[in-house]
Parts: structure tokens; sequence; C-alpha cells
């Protein structure tokens, strides 16, 4: 196989928040970029978000960077690194008020200032009452933010490479990454994309449960990627259940209709989340109120024919408020769910959307691995930033809003990274003799397969085993059986097959090769569940119900090769603010 | 239940055929793009462009029985069958129900389709009223899926001279914008017999938006903006 090359000063793969993000920072460098993306970058996932960017602006009373600090610390369950923590609190207020003069259209105060909702674990004053600290534009922030971002970098004429699907990594003996390989859909054709510096902004991995908010190119190819050459992943058994997806279908209804002032019923019509959170009610943390859901389904409950969700009140704010501030929900609740919220409540049940484990970074954006006594060794060229990132700022459990905030500062803190490394390493180091073995052997794998399955069939049976095995409750049986069964599908995903052979926009292959992604995603979020004998944050175990800071405040990192697991400490110590020391997590 | 797809791999088909397929759905197949994702299960080699499956990202954009829309969006218990589905009309076809999007592209970024305000930018946020920003309303939602565009007789003859309904719409969104300083230069870019003036009110593009934004509405505007400057 016979493989073209071209030559970049970097390459971003991904083009929602974060990549969008950091390419215009390296456009506006003036350094060659190239900038793949599965699909037109307008449809990355980052599109469906919904509710805001978590920064402290102030814009509706009293705010500090200190107490989205704190709230972010305590939202993680303290897993989070508090140096990166910071570092994105005190980032945030910039980089929203930069993509306001980007043209954002973000909803307004009569005053002329930003507007800024309530939203779930954002509190004023170390979590005495709720802040309003979400700077949205309507109900369509993520789409919002998206398209702004994707308008400046066509301003600074950024270079796209549209639907191209980055295969493998590419590194050298020392382990200096230098850019990777990628399939130009349309044409079938693979090509070495050469780069000083490669960074990955591809995304979560929510495609390996069944119930999931996530987009259908959500695929963990980051990660697989990562893992494929040797990177470890990092806590990948902590994946967030929005409480709110439709139920049967999935889709997201933003906390923001709970930070408007909607709330959740059981069956009886009871506001059930005063029992569980009596300070923050309907807005706890996202674990905590999908566990409260899970809880009130489990003991009988819950509404329906089934009995099998929970009902989202909202009409109480008047057709009004929906139709300025939620206009996106309203035309999804009556699209996916047959219920108009002006009148009637949503069936919502909690639903897979966030992946706070992923590829191991520092706050700059630089992947770190451990090498000899130095637990977070930078991988020289290689870069990640977004949800396929692990920096970590989220922890055991992210708060709603904090997931674009992340996309903005971790993007722009990658990218600088970036500048800085180039400027520093300015010779181009040659690629590896077999810098496209690994995709020629996946490929070659691939096309030659006889009698295989079908991906479709494996893909499902990924599905159905995350979902049954390390749900919102998991149970050290069905972790343990969870593990086995990955296993075997690992096995087989080595051997499937596709009927399409031809070489133009072949999305058959495409999800073949999506397969090896999710299956990765997969093994390392079960493994690692499997070990961790406590409950912290999204992360509830049965047999250990409690968090168990004397052996568990650590980050996981599995190795794909033998399912391997290290752990790493996690930054008690803020850049300059004092520790926010572990305590009881009460809402 | 029972579909008519248009088939066409470059690869190995000579032309174009339409292919029948009769798929059992499940009880939870709600929307065509479930039942797409279903005939593909059985022919992998149907291919289409999918990913949020709710009506955002605009990748799933298609002529379902001869009007343009969202699989994603559009219930299955409301077509008639056989569903008949088509690539959107006017583009170029690269496969199947994958349409060359690059002429939509260009128009769209031919519009300057970012905020244009060379003052230094403030400390903090530039101030815009709730009345201003309410001007954006209706079309800052606009999701690129090209529904519009190609069901434009005026685009379909003039693609590459005419600007089309969804790169209109956001060249108004621009102007709108209390916060952009290029109205007169934007203004300027669209006086020209096509890349404006080839709309006929047709308002095919209102009929197919998935989002329900209006932009012939949004291309009024610009003309009344241009009469009023020329007086």
């Amino acid at each position: 196989m016979a493989v073209a090359k071209r030559s970049f000063d970097a390459v971003v793969v991904g083009a929602g928040g974060a990549g969008l993000r950091a390419a215009l920072q390296l456009s506006e460098a003036g350094l060659s970029v190239a900038v793949l993306s599965k699909v037109f970058p307008t449809r990355s996932h980052t599109v469906a978000a919904q509710g805001g960017i978590g920064a402290a602006l102030g814009n509706m009373g009293e705010d500090s960077w200190l107490w989205h600090m704190y709230d972010t610390v305590k939202g993680s369950d303290w897993l989070g690194d508090q140096d990166a923590i910071e570092f994105m609190v005190r980032e945030a207020p910039k980089l929203v008020y930069e993509l306001e003069h980007f043209g954002m259209p973000f909803d307004r105060n009569e005053n002329g200032t930003v507007y800024q909702r309530p939203f779930g674990g954002h509190s004023q004053n170390f979590g005495e009452r709720p802040v309003q600290r979400s700077c949205c534009a309507a109900d369509r922030t993520g789409h919002a933010m998206l398209h702004t971002l994707y308008q400046r970098n066509v301003r600074a004429r950024t270079q796209f490479f549209v639907e191209w699907m980055a295969l493998d990594l590419i590194s050298d003996a020392s382990g200096q990454v230098l850019g990777v390989t990628a399939l130009e859909m349309e044409t079938g054709e693979v090509m070495i994309l050469h780069a000083r510096a490669t960074l990955f902004a591809t995304g979560g991995a929510g495609r390996i449960f069944s119930s999931t908010t996530n987009a259908f190119i959500c695929t963990g190819d980051g990660l697989g990627m990562a893992a494929r050459a040797g990177i470890p992943l990092e806590d990948m058994e902590f994946w967030q259940f929005h409480p709110t997806g439709v139920a049967g279908a999935g889709v997201l209804i933003t906390e923001g209709v709970r930070g408007e002032g909607g709330y959740l019923l059981n069956k009886a019509g009871e506001r059930f989340m005063e029992r569980y959170a009596p300070n923050l009610k309907d807005l706890a943390s996202r674990d905590v109120v999908s566990r409260a859901m899970a809880t009130e389904i489990k003991e009988g409950r819950g509404a329906g024919p089934h009995g099998d969700y929970l009902l989202l009140k909202l009409d109480h704010l008047g057709p009004e408020v929906i139709e300025k501030r939620l206009p996106g929900i309203r035309e999804i609740a009556k699209k996916f769910a047959d219920v108009d919220p002006v009148k009637d409540p949503i069936p919502v049940v909690p639903t897979v959307h966030y992946m706070m484990g992923g590829i191991p970074t520092n706050y700059r954006g630089e992947v770190v691995v451990p090498r000899g006594s130095d637990a977070e060794a930078t991988v020289p060229g290689f870069y990640a930033a977004g949800e396929c990132a692990c920096a970590s700022v989220h922890g055991a459990n992210r708060l709603g809003t904090n997931s674009l905030t992340d996309l903005l500062v971790f993007g722009k803190a990658a990218a600088d990274s970036i500048v800085r490394f180039l400027q520093e390493n300015p010779e181009r180091k040659d690629l590896p003799k077999d810098a496209a073995e690994r995709t020629r052997a996946r490929l070659a794998r691939l096309d030659g397969q006889k009698n295989g399955e079908s991906v479709a069939e494996v893909g499902m049976e990924i599905r159905r085993t995350m979902q049954a095995h390390c749900g919102v409750f998991r149970f050290p049986d069905m972790l343990a059986k969870g593990v086995k069964k990955i296993r075997e599908i690992a096995d087989r995903a080595t051997r499937t097959q596709v009927k399409d052979k031809s070489r133009v926009f072949n999305t058959a292959r495409i999800e073949a090769l999506e397969l090896d992604n999710l299956v990765d995603s997969a093994r390392a979020s079960m493994v690692s569940a499997e070990a961790r004998k406590e409950s912290r944050g999204a992360h509830d175990r049965a047999d250990h119900q409690a968090r168990d800071d004397a052996n568990w405040l650590k980050h996981t990192l599995w190795y794909k090769d033998g399912d391997r697991l290290e752990y790493k400490p996690v930054h008690m110590k803020p850049l300059t603010a004092r520790t926010i020391e572990p305590k009881v997590r009460t809402y | 239940m029972r579909f008519r797809i248009f088939r066409y791999d470059p690869d190995k088909d000579e032309k174009p055929a339409m292919r029948d397929y009769d798929v059992a759905l499940d009880p939870h197949d709600r929307m065509l793009l479930d039942a797409l994702v279903r005939i593909k299960e059985q022919d992998d080699s149907l291919s289409l462009r999918r990913s949020c499956r709710e009506g955002v990202c605009g990748s799933d954009a298609m002529n379902i029985n001869g009007k343009n829309g969202l699989a994603c969006i559009t219930k299955l218990s409301d077509l008639k069958e056989p569903v008949e589905l088509r690539p959107l009309p006017g583009l170029p076809v690269i496969r199947d129900l994958i349409v060359d999007m690059t002429q939509f592209f260009k128009q769209y970024h031919s519009i300057k389709p970012y905020l244009i305000n060379e003052d230094p930018p403030p400390e903090k946020e530039r101030l815009q009223s709730p009345e201003e920003r309410e001007e954006l309303d209706g079309l800052y939602e606009c999701i690129l899926c090209a529904c519009c565009s190609t069901s434009c007789p005026s685009f379909w003859w003039n693609p590459d001279k005419f600007v089309g309904p969804a790169g209109l719409l956001q060249a108004y969104r621009f102007i709108a914008d209390s916060r952009d300083q290029a109205t007169a230069a934007r203004l300027d870019d669209l006086e020209d017999p096509y890349r404006l003036f080839r709309c006929h009110t047709i308002m095919n593009c209102v009929d197919a938006c998935p989002k329900n934004l209006n932009p012939t509405r949004a291309i009024g505007k610009i003309k009344e903006l241009m009469v009023k400057r020329s007086v």
C-alpha cells in the first residue's frame, strides 16, 4: 500500500468546540494547520449542547471563580485535579467574553450584559444557595458556540479536511508523536499527515451505551488511537448519566429546564428531590439526581404504564418563559415524546451523556504518561483537549456547563502549548519507516476478512453489555461478568466483515473502523470500573457504598496491553488558591 | 414498512436506480432515520450521512416523498408508503443519499459569515439590549442542512452565482446584529443581479426548512435595506 504524505506544523483531529478553538489559535499564530473531521465542523457533537457555559461573570449577582472552583471540586467528588480546575475557572470569563466578541448570540439582560441561568451544583458562597453562572443562548448554546467558532475559523482561513477520519497515531521509537494516518471518506484513500504537533479533540465515546444522548459519531476515536499506540486512558469508569434524557429516545433535555424552575415528579406527583438533596433539590449534581431517579424507579415510584420513567414538569414556567428560554426543548418534547411541555410534563430517564475520563493531560493540554519515577511525563508532540481528554477537571462527576467551559479553556491552552513547543523545537523529525503499518494491517484484515460477523451485531453487543453491566448502579458480580463479556466481544471485533467493497464513501467500512475504537473505550471503562472498590461521583458500587479516600483518592490509568491498570495521585494543590479538603458531599 | 431508495455507487454502477426495501420495524422505531439504520443493518452498502439524530447537526437532509427534510425528525407514521428517498436535488451525487455540498458551503462562505467589528474589543462583553438580541432569533438557528437551498429553483439554475436562501439568511443574521459594523459592505456585496436578486419569492425554502426558519422574510429585509439606502 503506497501511502501519500502531507506535512503540516500541526494537525488537529476533531472540529468540535475544542478542536475549533485550538485551530483558531494555531491559524492566527500563522502556523500551517490541518483540521480533520469525520463530519462538516458544524455537525460535531458540541452542536447538541443546550444549557450554557459556566463562567463566574457575576452578571446576575455576586459570583467568584473561587466559588466556581469549590463547586467543581465538590462536583468531581474530589477526584478532579485542583490545579487544572483553578486554571479552568479563572480562564473561563475571559474566554466567554472573547466568544461574545466573536459574535456569539448570547441571551441578554436589560442592561445589555450576557444573561446567566442557574445550573446544577453551581452555588454562591461555597454551597450556600444556587447561583446564576451559566452563560447561554436560549437552549441552543452549543449550536451557537460551535457555529460562532466555525465562523471565526472561516475568517482566519483555517484549512479543514472535511469528512476525513483519522485512523492511527504515528510515533517514533522515542515515543514522540509525529501525526496520524487518515482516510478520506469520499475517495477511500489513506494518507499520512505528518505533523510537528498533533492535537486530539475527538470527543467522547457515549455510543458504547445503548441509551445515550450522544450522536452517532461519538465513537471514542481518539481513545482508540491513543490506546493502540500504548497511551493509557484515565478514569474511564466515570460515565455521567444525565438525569433528563427523553424516555425511550435518549435525546437530551437540558438541565437548564430545572435551572429555569422546572422540577422532577414521581408517579405520586411528589417532588422527590427534596428528600435526596434538601438544599439544592433538583439542582443537585447530576450523579446525585440520576441516582435518586434510578432509586425512585427501582422502588416502584416511576411513572408511566411500566413505571420506568419520571416526569419533568415545567408548565408552571408559563408559555412565555418556555418560548424565550427553552424553545428547543419544546420542539424536542413534541417530536420525541408527543408532549407539549407548555401543558404536560416530559417523560425522562437518566441517560448516558458524558465521559469524565479520557487521554491523560495536564492543564496545559499536554498528554502525560508515567515514565520511570515521573507519573506525568509529557509525550512530545501530543496534545488532547475537550471530552476526549482527562485534565482532569471533572473528576468523578462533571457539573453541567463545565463541558463547554472545558472545550474553550483547554482548546486554547493546548494550542498555546503547541505554539510554544514548535518555537522551542523548530526541526521536523522524520517519520518512522513503518508509519502507516498499523493502519495498513487494520485495513488489510478488514478487506480480506471471510465469514466474519456483522459490525452492527458486534456494536449492539457492546452497547447491551455496557448498559446492563456498567450502569447507574454497579454490582461486583455484574462488573466481573461484564469484563469477561467485553473481552469476548473485543475478540469478536477482530473478525468483523464488511460486505460493501466500494471505495466511494463507504460508511460500512467507516463503522467497522469506528468499532475498534468503541471496543477499546468499552474495555477501558468496564475494566477500570470493576477494579475501583468504592463509590465516588458517577461510579456507584453496591458492595462499597462509601467514598474511600484512604485507598481510592487516585486516578485510574488503563493500558490496552493486557488490560493493565496503574494509578496516579490526584493533584490536591491548586495553582494559587488553598486546597479544598475532601469532606462529605451533600447538596 | 416499504421504501424505495435512490442508489448509486460510482465505483460499480453505470447509472442510478431506485431499489425497493421492505423492512420490519421495531415499535421503538419512530423516525425515518431509525428505519434507515435498520435497512443499513440488512444492506451495509446503503450510504447516508447522519449524526446527532435530533435535528440539530443538519447531516441527514434528503428528499423524502418529494419534499426536503431531515430523516431524524421525520416521523415514520406521517409518511406514505412506499417511502421514496432521494438525495437532495440540484447538487452532484457522490453516492446514494450523499451529495457534494461544496457549492452550498462556497455560497455560505461568500457572505463573510462572521461578525465584523473593527473596534478594539472591550474588557468585558459588548453590550446588546434584549430587543437587539431578539433581532437574531429566527436567523442564528440555521443548521446548514441545505434543505432550503436545494429546494429553490433559482439555486438549481445558478448554484455558482445565486447565494441561495441559506446563505442569504446568514447574510441577514450579521446585518441584523447590532454589533456588526459591515452592513454597507454586506449590502454592496449582495447588490448584484444574481447574488440576491435571483430570489423570486417562490418560498420553497420556507416550506422546506426543518427548523421553521424563514429565509424569504430575511431576503425581503435585505431588499428593504437596499431600497432605503438608495433613496
